[in-house]
């Protein structure tokens, strides 16, 4: 199963994604069997999701860090993503000002504030999408694993670090668009974003990056490094009487996994055309932690499957009885941590990736060593005398 | 660096003396002066609240002393290092319930507890190497788990978790093992066999065992030092301390 959910998972992403972009491009929108842009999009917007699902399932599955504001770390990828387009307006917004955005002139700004500068060009945007989410979480990492928070605390810090983002972003003096963020984009490195075109490729090259996120993270827990962390999640003071320094692997991985979430939130702003602080907001971290829980924790093919999943499901019960969406996400988690605390991948798919996590549902402990030597017992294998 | 470490005997391995440490005003530690040969093997018993663990917790890294000298080797301070620090000096610590990684495989156990670069830079570019496999094969026959190499640790009856954690201590080569109460839980042939394997051990490293199964110690044959609400009672051989009547006065009561 390990080898073939390596190979299987993003032929599947790739593969589906190609499909859509064919069936959108090559087909006229007469046919039954055409593809919307509007699907195209919702499919590049899930597979954003997808990214931060998989952040989320290497801190959380692997090193046990349950964290309750990883979209603040997506959400800053967005933001570096939506300077650059913002940038990219230049003289077509409403106040015809090349050298200056029109929430700045609104407020009545004079100059572009220093930390703009640069963002008019697209690869120095991209670098940022990458290095600003990982200073935070490296520096947040830092002071927190070095004092030897966890658990429920580590939590609560996560979840108070994206709150003060909020309302940091909120404040128009921060120079982000304030309460109304950024929007009215025009297009991406010369690529008009009203384009079919376009919202295919940035479709596939969502996609891409997701099946590139998904190979980086396998190749991570496989590694010794993965093996490590993965004690550290189940033994730390055990890793540390042995020598290694916990804090440093929690370091790495949180890092690392920041930045696949600024990937992620840096690709969903061009396909949804607007970024505001409300992506900082504590529910969107809770609602990926869901959409991992659903999929399958540490077994990161299942956060691709549950992030995508979840989302379907949103935009159809929000277009059925939009009401309704919040009760059905929290009866979902309910329901899963009862009936199916290993999630989807780990319900049915026997044996994922690396080692399996003990659940609910099955012996801890001593039990589970009183039911193993049980069962041994029953097969005429006496436990009591090792060979 | 203020002034030089105290030292013991030459042929002192660690040197425990003037300790303190007192908890909300319990003194958990009390004056402790302790020191353990090179090549030597010690029993450590005492009461509950003797203050067996806190000294294990202080040689560690993982309690500071509030007072007093804690030298491992000829000069170096272990009361100004942390665990990995003290870890990676060369002492082993094996937990009062045995603690392996539990979905890992006894293997991978053994593996992660190999002596090493401790880095994740190295972990992350770590292959498997022939002289790895060779000193795990050796370390799975002393502790008798060759024929369960595939099983996670989490499906070990709970002598063989013993057993692998105590393998896991020799995995990390440490020139002194701290060993809390290791039979905990064992049947008498597990005991017997604990004894067997410790002895052997012995022979090229030091031994600290915290126990309170005396037919245990009987069986080990070593100096015995007994600790009594943090300071040592009684040392000397198992027979020499049973008839100190102060232990007696302690065990049994007045």
């Amino acid at each position: 199963m390990t080898r073939l959910s390596l190979t299987l998972t993003p032929v599947i992403i790739i593969g589906v994604a190609i499909v859509l972009a064919i069936l959108n491009l090559a087909t006229p929108a007469t046919s039954a069997l055409h593809v919307s842009d509007f699907v195209v999009g919702l499919a590049g917007k899930y597979l954003c999701y997808a990214m931060l699902a998989l952040a989320v399932d290497l801190v959380w599955g692997f090193a046990g860090i349950l964290t309750l504001g990883h979209a603040a770390f997506f959400a800053l990828g967005g933001y570096c993503m939506g300077m650059y387009l913002t940038r990219e307006i230049g003289a077509r917004g409403v106040y015809a000002n090349a050298n200056l955005p029109d929430f700045m002139i609104f407020i009545g700004w004079k100059q572009l504030p220093w930390y703009w500068h640069g963002f008019e060009f697209f690869p120095f945007a991209v670098v940022m999408a990458l290095i600003v989410p990982a200073v935070l979480a490296a520096v947040f990492g830092f002071l927190a694993f070095r004092s030897r928070v966890g658990g429920v605390y580590l939590s609560i810090i996560t979840q108070a670090l994206t709150y003060a983002l909020l309302l940091a972003f909120f404040r128009n003096d921060m120079g982000f668009g304030g309460n109304n963020g950024m929007t009215d984009f025009k297009d991406i490195a010369g690529f008009p974003l009203d384009r079919s075109t376009t919202t295919t490729a940035l479709m596939v090259l969502s996609a891409l990056f997701t099946a590139a996120a998904f190979l980086f993270a396998r190749w991570l827990v496989g590694s010794r490094y993965g093996q490590v962390l993965v004690a550290v999640r189940d033994a730390e003071s055990r890793t540390r009487f042995l020598g290694y320094r916990p804090e440093y692997y929690k370091l790495v991985v949180w890092t690392l996994s920041a930045m696949i979430a600024g990937i992620g939130g840096a690709l969903y702003v061009p396909q949804v055309g607007i970024i505001n602080p409300s992506e900082f907001a504590p529910a969107n971290s809770i609602e990926a932690v869901i959409w991992v829980a659903v999929g399958g924790r540490g077994t990161l093919s299942g956060a691709i499957l549950g992030a995508v999943l979840v989302n379907f499901g949103k935009t159809i019960l929000t277009g059925a009885m939009p009401g309704a969406w919040l009760y059905a996400l929290g009866g979902l988690f309910i329901l899963v941590t009862l009936f199916m605390p290993r999630g989807i991948m780990g319900t049915f798919v026997r044996r994922t990736v690396g080692p399996r996590l003990p659940t609910a549902g099955e012996p801890q402990g001593l039990d589970a060593i009183d039911s193993e030597a049980a069962n041994l017992h029953e097969a005429g294998v006496d436990v009591e005398t090792p060979a | 660096m203020s002034e030089p470490a105290a030292r013991g005997a030459d042929s002192d391995l660690l040197f425990l003396q003037g300790v303190n440490k007192t908890f909300d005003g319990f003194k958990a530690i009390n004056n402790l002066s302790i020191s353990l040969a090179k090549g030597e093997m010690r029993a450590v018993i005492g009461p509950n609240g003797a203050g067996k663990s806190t000294m294990m917790d202080i040689i560690t890294g993982k309690t500071k002393p509030d007072t007093g000298k804690v030298v491992f080797g000829s000069d170096t301070d272990l009361t100004k290092m942390d665990e990995p620090s003290i870890a990676q000096l060369g002492i082993g610590r094996k937990f009062q319930k045995p603690t392996t990684f539990e979905s890992h495989t006894v293997w991978n156990n053994l593996l992660l507890a190999l002596a090493g670069n401790r880095s994740p830079w190295f972990t992350l570019g770590a292959r498997k190497t022939k002289a790895e496999a060779d000193k795990i094969e050796a370390l799975l026959a002393t502790i008798r788990l060759s024929d369960h190499r595939d099983r996670l640790a989490a499906n070990l009856s709970h002598g063989q978790k013993q057993w692998l954690e105590i393998g896991m201590l020799l995995a990390q080569d440490p020139q002194l093992l701290l060993v809390d109460e290791p039979v905990a839980g064992m049947t008498d042939a597990e005991t017997e066999q604990t004894a067997h394997l410790l002895r052997d051990i012995n022979r090229t490293r030091s031994v600290v065992v915290v126990e309170h199964d005396m037919t245990f110690v009987r069986a080990l044959g070593v100096k015995v030092t007994v600790l009594h609400e943090g300071s040592v009672l009684s040392e000397g051989s198992l027979d020499q301390v049973s008839a100190d009547p102060k232990v007696i006065d302690v065990y049994l009561g007045r």
